[in-house]
């Protein structure tokens, strides 16, 4: 038992959560947190499916390292995304059709996740399955978490709810005679852009010391 | 001047290192960099030659001639309400004039407390000399708003675009952006029902203090380019354009008077602030693809009439010869006028969403000024090398 939670164990998992975060560190997966981020539900579904997909891909690969020949070892690795990506989407479908609706393309596209096929080249591959699990939910976990914080701003700002739910007194609008208004720009794309801009400057002036 | 100059004597003992009110230290050097030209001179080692007109001189010229622009405004904002009312044959001129003075001036407060607060806390944080870039955008920023834009709103804008756009690139002089552009896109896609479309957000229609008139059932007032954007728009009738002139007409606060704002312009030109290649490529720009757009008969606008309306000429004349966020090279401020007077008239007459496009022609200049820069640079170099070669 000692084995499975060693240090080297516990660090595939806690780095990306923090230190080595696939958004605000390594810079990987923005396109799809710009996309999904605009209401926290579809945020967080969508950092689900990452987490599930990172760490069974991760296992899978893991578990096949050593018979890959090395040429061939992107399209095997794609085929294993491919894979777990279309049962995904498929529970999605079923289970949260709405969101799955929401999301429409963005979980076919999880597919070309940066964050993915980086932690299958420079973990999977070297490691054996059980810290490369560890290492797949760090990382979607990371991912997913940077995602609820754009999505909790964008959704609270943007259309005044949170999980579809009103935070912002009716009372306050414009429209009943109160002052308030959503801010439109929050709803766009450009905007989820600054705010993980603004996620990482603060997260890199509280992990100063690295560097 | 003595007074004032003992009266930063006497403070300065409290905001020295170690003084009781030491947190005040870029405040105080800040006001008293304002009213006296320092008398530091540069370190011994270099060769550096300081001109007394140093950037917080030239600041307040900007400021000096915004001020018939801002002062019209005022007045146009009292007579838009007088209009509205049905009350203008009643109207006084200093009736007009200090009601609008009233409802600008909020504005002007609240851009300037925001913003120099903001610059304040950060020089004071990271120990830095008070940049004094925000005096020119603060006065800028309540002039490109309509004047029923909510304060609140305004707020949340000015510290968008003091931290985003210009504390982050480093400050005054580093900024790639104009702020108060950003300010008023910001703005501009946040809140559209607040700051365009909607006829009703040109004029103000309440009485403020007593003063000016409640204006009777909602009073629609569009401004001349949001008619043209209309549907069944033939061309303006001549008052239109003389209007738009004079600046009577609905608008952003400072933006109307093409009178106004030439005087600030003549200014700036006679004291050499504003560069006269970047406004007049500008103009020209905006004249030749207007001419280009009516021949092709896209838009019953006529060419000279883009000149005249929205925000083109404050524009041209404020905003794009900026001297940090245009074009620097010589030859590159002609491209970068042509380009942003381009723009602007193609945005007006082919995006339907957009009757205006002064503000995103000159925000997407900014961004590629330093590339039009780099360009001029680097050909100026390869013809000295190419001359240099020996055959």
């Amino acid at each position: 038992m000692s084995k499975l939670f060693s240090d080297e164990n516990k660090a595939a998992f806690t780095g990306p959560l923090n230190v080595n975060n696939p958004i605000t560190v390594q810079v990987l997966g923005i396109c799809s947190a710009l996309a999904v981020t605009s209401q926290l539900k579809p945020a967080i579904v969508m950092g689900l499916s990452v987490t599930v997909i990172t760490a069974f891909s991760n296992v899978i690969i893991s578990l096949l390292r050593k018979t890959i020949p090395n040429r061939i070892r992107i399209i095997v690795q794609l085929v294993v995304v491919a894979a777990l990506v279309t049962i995904v989407s498929q529970l999605l479908k079923a289970y949260v059709y709405d969101v799955s609706v929401q999301l429409s393309v963005y979980v076919g596209l999880i597919i070309t996740n940066c964050i993915l096929m980086g932690r299958l080249e420079a973990f999977a591959m070297q490691n054996g399955p059980w810290p490369s699990f560890l290492d797949g939910i760090g990382n979607g976990l990371g991912y997913a978490a940077i995602l609820v914080i754009v999505g909790f701003v964008r959704e609270l700002f943007g259309f005044g709810t949170l999980f579809g739910y009103s935070v912002i007194p009716e009372s306050w609008y414009v429209s009943n005679g109160g002052w308030y208004q959503n801010n439109g720009m929050m709803v766009m794309p450009a905007m989820s852009l600054i705010i993980v801009g603004c996620v990482i400057w603060a997260h890199r002036s509280i992990n100063k010391e690295e560097k | 001047m003595n007074p004032i100059k003992k009266l930063f004597d006497n403070i300065h003992p409290y905001v020295e290192e170690g003084g009781k009110f030491h947190a005040f230290r870029s405040l105080v050097d800040g006001f008293e960099t304002f009213a006296f030209v320092p008398n530091t001179t540069s370190r011994v080692g270099s060769v550096n030659i300081h001109d007394a007109i140093d950037s917080k001189r030239i600041m307040s010229f900007v400021v000096i001639a915004l001020l018939p622009a801002l002062f019209f405004g005022m007045y146009n904002v009292g007579y838009q309400n007088a209009l509205a009312a049905g009350h203008l044959a009643d109207a006084t001129f200093w009736g007009m004039f200090w009601y609008g003075f009233l409802a600008v001036l909020p504005k002007i407060i609240v851009s300037y407390v925001v913003g120099l607060g903001i610059e304040f806390v950060v020089a004071q944080w990271k120990n830095e000399e008070i940049q004094e870039g925000f005096l020119v955008s603060g006065i800028i920023i309540p002039m490109i708003v309509p004047v029923t834009c909510p304060l609140w709103m305004l707020a949340i804008a000015v510290a968008f675009s003091v931290i985003l756009a210009k504390e982050i690139f480093g400050g005054t002089g580093m900024n790639i952006f104009n702020p108060a552009l950003i300010t008023r896109a910001f703005l501009f896609f946040s809140y559209p029902s607040a700051m365009t479309g909607d006829a009703t957000v040109w004029v103000s229609q309440d009485t403020i203090l007593g003063l000016g008139y409640k204006a009777t059932d909602a009073y629609t007032a569009a401004t001349p380019l949001g008619e043209a954007a209309q549907a069944g728009f033939t061309g303006f009738a001549p008052e239109t354009i003389e209007n738009a002139i004079t600046g009577l007409i609905p608008g952003c606060i400072g933006e109307t008077s093409v009178i106004a704002i030439a005087l600030g312009g003549l200014l700036l030109l006679w004291t050499g602030v504003a560069s006269w290649k970047t406004m007049l490529s500008v103009f020209v720009g905006g004249a030749c693809t207007g001419y280009l757009m009516q021949a092709l008969g896209l838009t019953h606008i006529l060419w000279y009439e883009h000149l005249v309306l929205g925000g083109f000429a404050f524009g041209a004349v404020f905003m794009a010869t900026d001297p940090v966020t245009s074009a620097r090279t010589e030859c590159g401020k002609y491209v970068y006028g042509l380009l942003i007077g381009f723009i602007a008239v193609l945005v007006r007459v082919l995006t339907p969403g957009y009757p205006e496009g002064m503000m995103l022609a000159i925000l997407l200049m900014n961004l590629f000024a330093s590339l039009i820069d780099y360009c001029f640079v680097q050909s100026n170099i390869n013809m000295r090398a190419k001359r240099a070669t020996i055959k």
